[in-house]
């Protein structure tokens, strides 16, 4: 393929063939954990027995967003959205709406039925309608085994309009003009970094994308490598011509067989069709792709180590300077890049640096996908313009919280991040904003948490996992954040003083300041940002022996409410440590010390007079 | 029961399947990991015995491969059971109660992390986020995910691999 004529003949040919057919969608991202390859299988068979094989498609697409109503299946034309979908429930769809024309009501997104007028199309309901999505705008749309549906959503259009338009520092100037910041954590100014790359002497240069994804919690990396994995390879082909490089690495956590799986099958399609490897698109220039899995490990997520990683060592990060655009992957240049924002530059290219900046805010320019999870009604992937603000995430978009819950705080920003406060529900979701307030983007995780959850308990949690995860390389990461998990541990058990306190926050600005990469600088974060907006829980821990989520075990009372209790006697018949004592009909009373706080009284109790805290 | 260091019983095949990923990988640049990973594909996980034909094969030396090993949670230096359970316990799992999950397996199976019961028949993990965040609390059986998880299937989810 040498020729822009060339291309669009692929694009027209396959814009062609997938209007030629009615198209059932099926997400094969995260819903295939709820069963989404059976209700496939079931598709092509329910097909085949209808004689509608040539007539209709079934294409396995990437993440759809909305993991929470999985397995989700749309129907093209007019994006008919079902959700739950098992595969039971295929052969209803296959004869009332494939070849009966008429959708089946009874399982359809609800929302989607609620005016008996009209369906809505998925993306009129309210979870989709104010998301706008420039990194994910692939997926769940196009089959990710197939380039020509890339090409025929104008991909590898970029690519050919930089190497036969740009010069390389065109290129560079239109990101910096973009405003764009590194989607990975740190917002470094995307175009910076590609200059820096760019005016290298030292040759060979590499380019790196880093998929370890390490914040737990975080999906978008994952829904973007599955769901249209050449946007990846173009872009970084993009940026190999940009910088001078010819050769690139993807760094995947191996805990994604899915995404290594298909980028495998992307590499060697873009091989086929002449737009990676040798010679691309008959330009003369070369640019390759390499896979290289991780193996467990959240430090390497971090530049430096993840290079280190690749070299084949221990993941340790390294000291800086030297920057790794000076010497990085065997101390050669290197440029290293997220996936969501690899994800944003073809459009960039394409639709030019005014366009972005466009969207977002002046500091934050483009979309941010989040990762919502946690206490919330719709979980899943939300991306939406840098600004939006969290209550519009939360209540518009992602429906609230389900049942009795409140919104006590959202965490963002995973393990380096913090927490926000109802407090703060209407902070705008965008670099500058989230840092001011103590929290930060981070990679774009946000976990929601009503008054179930102790926030002392999630600190200890986040520590813990930096404790495990700390590479050990540099002592104030090793040994203070164990000094921290154990000064939480006291908290949490009711042995803590005040004094404890002081220690803590002390540890905190200590290992902040000495930690040799960002794993430790941050590690204390979450500790930080639950000390700021919820001390009075730590001091209720501390000084009334109280944990007033009733989370933390060593310290919640189950007391039975004397006005309540009917004196049934079904309370202390289950309690296995024979604890509450009381008469028939006479209010019944729980012997603090012998009880073992398993919850069984409360979960037996017919009439609610039983509370913990 | 724990199962202690098990003999090493690898056979003539993975042996020569082994020393054929040696052959095509070790020039590459970076390839110690590659072959590692490749390794415990062949043989299920990362014994001395094999951390030794790496090292002879690569003229890495073999300290150096076993601080990789060490380093790197995937590695396994004891064997996992024919069905590996591995249980999320990141953030967003952590959240909807996936350490009630992991509290009861580990009674149900009467072992801890990182052990095989005695009839080698399950290990169990923690993990850290599989990505699968929207359907928590989950857990993997060797590549089953299952989501939505509650205390009262495992029983059922259990008895199908029995
Ligand atoms: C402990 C630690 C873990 C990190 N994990 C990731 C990760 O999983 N994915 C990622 O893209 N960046 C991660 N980063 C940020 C990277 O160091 C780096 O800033 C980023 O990949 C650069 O790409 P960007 O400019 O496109 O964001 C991590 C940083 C630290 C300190
Ligand atoms: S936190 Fe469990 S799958 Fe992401």
């Amino acid at each position: 393929m040498k020729t822009l004529e060339e291309l669009t003949a692929v694009k027209e040919a396959a814009l062609k063939q997938m209007a030629s057919k009615m198209r059932i969608l099926v997400c094969c991202g995260g819903c295939t954990s709820s069963g989404s390859l059976k209700v496939v299988a079931e598709f092509e068979k329910e097909i085949a027995a209808a004689g509608y094989t040539d007539r209709v498609e079934v294409v396995k697409t990437g993440c759809m967003g909305l993991c929470s109503q999985g397995p989700i299946v749309v129907v093209q034309p007019g994006n008919t959205f079902y959700s739950r979908i098992t595969a039971e429930n295929v052969h209803k769809i296959v004869i009332g709406h494939i070849v009966g024309g008429n959708p089946v009501k009874e399982l359809l997104y609800p929302e989607t039925i609620a005016d008996p007028e009209k369906v809505l199309a998925m993306a009129e309901t309210n979870f989709y309608k104010k998301q706008m999505c420039l990194a994910l705008r692939n997926c769940g749309h196009i089959s990710p085994l197939h380039i020509e549906e890339y090409i025929a959503t104008g991909g590898y259009e970029a690519l050919w309009r930089c190497l036969n338009e740009k010069k390389p520092e065109d290129v560079v100037q239109t990101l910096i003009d973009s405003g764009l910041r590194g989607r990975g954590g740190a917002g470094f100014p995307t175009g910076k970094k590609w200059l820096l790359a760019a005016q290298q002497k030292e040759t060979p240069k590499y380019v790196i994308c880093n998929a370890d994804e390490g914040d737990p919690g975080a999906f978008m990396d994952r829904s973007v490598l599955e769901g249209d994995p050449h946007v990846i390879l173009e872009a970084m082909t993009i940026a190999g011509y940009a910088t001078g490089s010819h050769s690139g690495y993807i760094y995947v956590r191996a805990e994604y067989p899915i995404a290594v799986q298909r980028l495998e099958i992307a590499i060697e399609q873009a091989h086929k069709m002449g737009v990676l490897g040798k010679n691309i698109f008959e330009t003369g220039f070369d640019f390759d792709i390499e896979l290289r899995l991780g193996a467990g490990a959240f430090v390497c997520g971090e530049g430096s180590a993840l290079m280190t990683s690749i070299e084949g060592n221990r993941g340790e990060p390294r000291q800086k300077p030297p920057r790794s655009a000076e010497k990085g992957l065997f101390q050669k240049p290197s440029l290293l890049n997220n996936v969501e924002t690899y994800a944003n530059i073809p459009q960039i290219i394409l639709k030019g640096a005014d366009w972005f900046k466009s969207i977002g805010t002046e500091g934050s320019t483009g979309t941010k996908v989040f990762a919502v999870g946690g206490k919330i009604n719709n979980t899943g992937l939300v991306e939406v313009p840098m600004g939006t603000t969290l209550r519009e995430v939360v209540y518009d978009i992602c429906g609230g919280i389900p049942g009795d819950g409140k919104f006590k705080a959202a965490q963002t920003g995973g393990p380096s991040g913090g927490c926000i406060p109802a407090d703060h529900l209407d902070v705008k979701m965008d670099f500058d904003s989230l840092k001011k307030i103590g929290s930060m983007m981070g990679s774009g995780g946000l976990i929601v948490m009503d008054q179930h959850t102790c926030m002392v308990d999630i600190a200890k949690f986040f520590l813990e996992f930096t404790v495990d995860e700390s590479c050990g390389k540099c002592t104030p990461c090793r040994i203070g954040t164990r000094r921290m998990l154990d000064i939480l541990n006291k908290i949490t058990m009711g042995q803590a003083t005040m004094d404890d306190l002081d220690r803590l926050e002390e540890l905190c600005s200590h290992i902040q300041q000495n930690s040799l990469c960002g794993l430790g600088q941050s590690a204390p974060n979450p500790v930080v940002s639950t000390l700021k907006y919820f001390r009075d829980e730590y001091i209720a821990h501390i000084v009334d022996k109280r944990c007033p989520a009733g989370v933390c075990k060593k310290l919640v009372r189950y007391t039975i409410d004397k006005s309540k209790c009917k004196g049934c006697t079904l309370c202390a018949r289950n309690c296995p440590a024979v604890a509450i004592s009381g008469s028939i009909r006479q209010p019944h009373e729980i012997d603090q010390v012998k009880c073992l706080k398993c919850g069984a009284c409360m979960a037996n109790c017919k009439f609610g007079a039983i509370s913990k805290g | 029961m724990k199962t202690k260091t098990l003999p090493f019983d690898g056979t003539p095949d993975q042996e020569a399947e082994l020393k054929k990923v040696i052959a095509e990988l070790k020039d590459q640049p970076g390839a110690l990991m590659p072959i590692m990973q490749k390794a415990q594909a062949i043989y299920g996980y990362l014994p001395i015995e094999v951390q030794r034909m790496i090292a002879e094969g690569t003229g890495i030396p073999i300290e150096k491969i076993y601080g990789v090993s060490t380093f790197y949670a995937q590695f396994n230096l004891q064997p996992k059971g024919k069905y590996r359970i591995s249980v999320c316990l990141g953030t967003a799992c952590y959240v909807k109660g996936g350490d009630k999950i992991w509290d009861a397996l580990r009674k149900k199976l009467g072992i801890g992390e990182g052990e095989c019961t005695s009839d080698r028949k399950f290990s169990l993990d923690s993990c850290r986020c599989i990505g699968a965040c929207g359907m928590a609390p989950v857990m993997m059986i060797n590549d089953d995910v299952y989501g939505r998880l509650t205390v009262d299937q495992l029983d059922s989810i259990l008895d199908k691999y029995n």
